[in-house]
């Protein structure tokens, strides 16, 4: 099943099937491991309900929910 | 001199490698961004010495943030001699993503395998022998923390600086590898240096490469059409990113034998479950935030003595049949013994019992209490003095002849008479003994009612060294013209001191925030308050500089560079004074400390909390007003790394402390030491140059300055309305420009200079000083807060309009900034003081304030909001 990773759950474990945006969020998240492939753990949300954080690549990466809404995952179940 | 570069990902050691190697106390901190400037030391242990050059903390070398372009311009351009790439062994995947992108370039390059010792703790293994036969680098085992394997790796950077090296990619064995093949044969073809490199940023798109090779487009998108992707189409900058990580999954994951699960919980995480818990995150940080300046500046630890733990009966006798006197039953005046047996007097303010005062008697030589004096022939004396107002020779009932008197613990004293020449109390001779009379456990701990925090003990520890200090000066100068030792007591140490006693809290303060800093915890701030701070047009990084603002401007403001967006840094560069830095401290401490001594009105630790809280508050209107007008833009994006907590290193916590003090301790002798020395002068001389005594202040240079400016200030409540000594605070916000610690070192100077005849020599803490200001110009709470808010929100210290102007680039905006902070300060502490003095004012500035924000919105709404003539 795909969907972006802005839906994700908390414990949701998936992989990165492609990523949307542009410019500068693009290269960031590239940057920052989230790259096709790389498999991803939504660990949880901060106290006001975004941004949320991942486990990914073996670390914990924070991002806001608009950013999180580019990439495209496939949940592993 | 060989250069060496340290370049790595944010927080993976690259710092505390720097300081090993070079001994340099550079800044370290658990953080990712803080180093923003490349910093440089020199390692000595090679054949020869080697300049060591730390580059700022960076995860790629796109050209989208300042610092990666410093470390990229920084590496192509400065060619060094070798690049010492650090990699944070546990999380090797990301941190060799910038591996791929550095080797690439023609340089030698060593891997220094950082924090291996927390991989193997954790019981997994990485093979570097594997490691350096793919990459084709030296691969080099470190513990930057326990230094281990520094000198091999030195050793082998020098090694391989002695041969030059061709650039590498990992990119060889993907279908692109062609694509760059060609560019790269162009470039080389024009001579360009490091063809690899920048023949693959061309191909990724890079806006810096692009710029820099234009001619070479036209042949790039020929040589692009060629190619075809299934999965990301044209999209090379996404193609290239792929590759470099399914290149680096594929050949690394067998160097790294892994026991845990992929998503295991870790410690991090589960101290995460705690402090940044859905309900309680906030809390707890709000929590965190008032235990810190709780601890530094509270007279009351813990509340334990609001709460009544030292709480003790009055124990009083009366005189005559010494039975116990319940409190309820005291009399005002009247004389007690109390539980020691000496005599006493009961206190009273406005008809409540205050306090059993002792009752002062001289003693003589052998410590016996003199009752009563008495004349040559034995006659009782009550009047001391002769007709001309002169002592008389004063015996003992047995006709003994005194000679000097002294006080109950024996220190020298002069008789005080009253007017009519009556015995009233006594007073040192030495000023030596009358500082260190005052001496007791009470003066640092706190006395009966409450315990002091550790900030307020260190206070008074230094507070009373330096008063020790002025005491013997003054004695020692007695003698010299009045001028001289002025200048020196007063003008000099009573200013220097005053402000070099904050250092303390300055330093615990500092302390507190590195401890949160190093361990990781603000990055988790950054993650609970992002969301509010999207409100106002800022990312949660914003967030980052900002609270270093609560230590010192001058950084925060240099850490705004870890901002990509050009307008949030403005914006963030603007309020940053507005987060009150620990020079601004004495400020608060003094100003709050005073109104509750003057006044007994609140509470200090209460008053200095919400004035850090009004700072924070005018920061977030005056970004969302610039955010809705002059600096509108996007939000920036918020995508950044939480670094593992771990228990701050002592090494870097005193390297931290040791800098904050070595720089303040410098301001203080320098900037502020000729500052006070200029201020005494322009305030004890007269326009024609001629000395004036501390009484005649009113006629010197500074007060016709001050003066002139002081109808200024009448809307903020420390103008005209003060009168005669109203132009102290403007002089004082005048001279706060030069370094905010100035402003209650004018005070002590000032206050020692307009009560003389009082406490003129003694040296003034600055709560006193301000106790006297108050006494002197009969300034009003709402104004006090006023100077406080003021001297907070206006043009921060000379050093960090340095700092703001060199961030912002451009003179414009720099020459906008000055203007934003005086108008800032100015309408703040105008509404405070109209506020707090006249309620209903509110109101006018509730409907400015309305009319105001309509306005921005219908602006930005456009014309369709324009009202139509009417014809």
């Amino acid at each position: 099943m795909e969907k972006t990773l802005d839906s994700f759950e908390i414990g949701d474990v998936g992989t990165v099937k492609r990523v949307f945006a542009e410019g500068q969020i693009k290269r960031r998240l590239f940057d920052m491991g989230i790259t096709p492939g790389a498999e991803v753990m939504m660990r949880k949300r901060a106290p006001l309900g975004d941004p949320i954080e991942l486990t990914v690549r073996g670390y914990e990466l924070t991002l806001r929910k608009t950013e999180a809404a580019c990439v495209m995952m496939e949940v592993a179940k | 001199m060989k250069r060496f570069a340290l370049a790595g990902n944010p927080n993976c050691g690259k710092t505390t490698l720097f300081n090993g190697l070079t001994g340099s106390t550079a800044h370290v901190g658990n953080w990712p961004g803080v180093t923003v400037d490349k910093k440089t030391g020199t390692y000595k242990k090679c054949p020869e010495p080697v300049e060591i050059v730390d580059l700022p903390g960076i995860y790629s070398l796109s050209p989208y943030t300042p610092e990666e372009v410093i470390a990229r311009n920084y590496i192509l351009d400065e060619k060094p001699d070798c690049i010492i790439n650090i990699v944070d062994a546990t999380n090797l995947e990301r941190n060799l993503y910038l591996t791929t992108q550095i080797m690439e370039i023609d340089v030698p390059v060593v891997i220094a395998l950082n924090m291996m010792d927390a991989v193997e703790k954790m019981g997994n293994k990485i093979d570097e022998k594997t490691l350096e036969e793919r990459l084709g680098i030296p691969v080099i085992k470190i513990s930057a923390l326990k230094e281990t394997g520094l000198k091999e790796l030195m050793e082998r950077a020098y090694q391989a600086s002695l041969t030059p090296r061709k650039g590498k990619t990992v990119l060889e064995s993907t279908p692109l590898s062609h694509l760059i093949g060609d560019v790269k044969i162009a470039l080389k073809g024009q001579d360009v240096d490091n063809p690899l490199f920048h023949a693959i940023k061309l191909v990724e798109n890079d806006s810096i490469e692009t710029e820099m090779h234009k001619d070479t487009l036209p042949m790039i998108s020929e040589f692009k059409e060629t190619f075809e992707d299934d999965v990301f189409g044209d999209d090379f900058e996404a193609l290239v990113a792929d590759a470099r990580y399914k290149y680096i999954s594929k050949n690394f994951a067998p160097v790294l034998s892994k026991k845990q699960p992929k998503f295991s919980m870790t410690k991090s995480d589960k101290i995460d479950r705690v402090l940044t818990h859905k309900i309680w995150g906030i809390p707890i940080f709000l929590a965190i935030l008032f235990l810190v300046f709780h601890l530094t500046f509270s007279e009351d630890l813990l509340y334990l003595g609001a709460a009544g733990v030292f709480d003790k009966e009055t124990v009083a006798y009366t005189m005559d049949t010494n039975t116990l006197v319940k409190e309820a039953d005291l009399v005002e005046g009247e004389h007690y013994f109390d539980e020691d047996g000496n005599e006493v007097e009961a206190v009273f303010y406005n008809g409540d019992f205050v306090e059993l005062a002792p009752v002062p008697f001289a003693y003589d030589k052998a410590g016996n209490k003199i009752e009563a004096f008495f004349d040559k022939d034995g006659n009782e004396l009550t009047v001391l003095t002769d007709d001309k107002g002169e002592l008389l020779d004063l015996y003992s009932a047995d006709g003994v002849k005194y000679t000097a008197f002294y006080n109950a613990d024996g220190y020298k004293v002069d008789l005080v008479l009253n007017d009519d020449g009556e015995f009233e109390d006594v007073e040192f001779v030495s000023e030596i003994d009358a500082f260190l009379s005052e001496i007791s456990v009470h003066t640092f701990f706190g006395y009966e009612e409450s315990v002091y925090s550790p900030g307020v003990i260190l206070f008074n520890a230094l507070d009373t060294l330096t008063g020790l200090l002025s005491a013997c000066m003054s004695e020692a100068m007695a003698d010299a013209p009045a001028w001289a030792s002025g200048l020196v007591v007063d003008g000099i140490l009573g200013g220097l001191f005053s402000v070099l006693s904050f250092l303390p809290q300055i330093l615990l303060l500092f302390l507190f925030f590195s401890l949160l800093e190093d361990s990781g915890y603000m990055a988790r701030v950054a993650f609970i308050l992002d969301r509010m701070f999207r409100r106002f047009g800022l990312s949660g990084r914003a967030f980052m500089p900002m609270i270093m603002g609560f230590g010192c401007s001058i950084p925060a403001m240099t850490n705004t560079r870890t901002l990509a967006d050009k307008k949030e840094r403005t914006a963030t560069v603007r309020v940053i004074p507005f987060f009150s830095c620990s020079a601004k401290l004495p400020i608060l401490t003094a100003i709050a400390g005073a109104i509750v001594t003057k006044f007994g009105v609140g509470n200090a630790d209460l008053i200095t909390y919400a004035m850090y809280l009004l700072g924070i508050a005018v920061a977030i209107a005056s970004v969302l007003i610039m955010r809705s007008t002059t600096m509108k833009g996007e939000v920036p994006p918020f995508i950044m790394e939480l670094p593992a907590y771990h228990i701050p290193q002592f090494k870097a916590l005193m390297i931290h402390l040791y800098d904050k003090a070595k720089h303040f301790i410098k301001k203080a002798f320098t900037i502020i030491l000729a500052s006070t020395i200029v201020i005494w002068f322009i305030s004890h001389f007269s326009w024609n140059w001629g000395y004036l005594e501390d009484a005649e202040m009113e006629s010197s240079i500074l007060a016709g300055i001050g003066g002139l400016l002081q109808p200024l200030f009448t809307p903020l409540g420390f103008g005209s309305q003060l009168k005669g000594f109203g132009w102290v605070f403007v002089v004082a916000a005048i001279t706060g420009l030069i370094a905010k610690e100035n402003v209650i070192a004018t005070f002590g100077t000032l206050a020692a200079c307009i009560t003389a005849g009082f406490e003129a020599n003694e040296a003034l803490g600055g709560v006193d000083s301000v106790v006297q200001m108050i006494a002197a110009t009969g300034i009003t709470i709402p104004a006090l807060i006023a100077f406080i808010a003021f001297n907070m929100t206006t043009i921060p210290c000379f050093a960090a309009v340095a700092t703001a102007k060199a961030e912002l680039g451009d003179k414009k905006t720099f020459r906008w900034t000055l203007l934003f902070w005086v108008a800032t300060s100015y309408i703040v502490a105008c509404m405070i003081y109209l506020i707090g003095s006249w309620w209903w004012t509110s109101f006018i500035f509730a409907a400015l304030i309305a009319c105001a924000v309509t306005m921005i919105v219908l602006h930005n709404k456009g014309a369709k909001f324009r009202f139509k003539k009417v014809s």
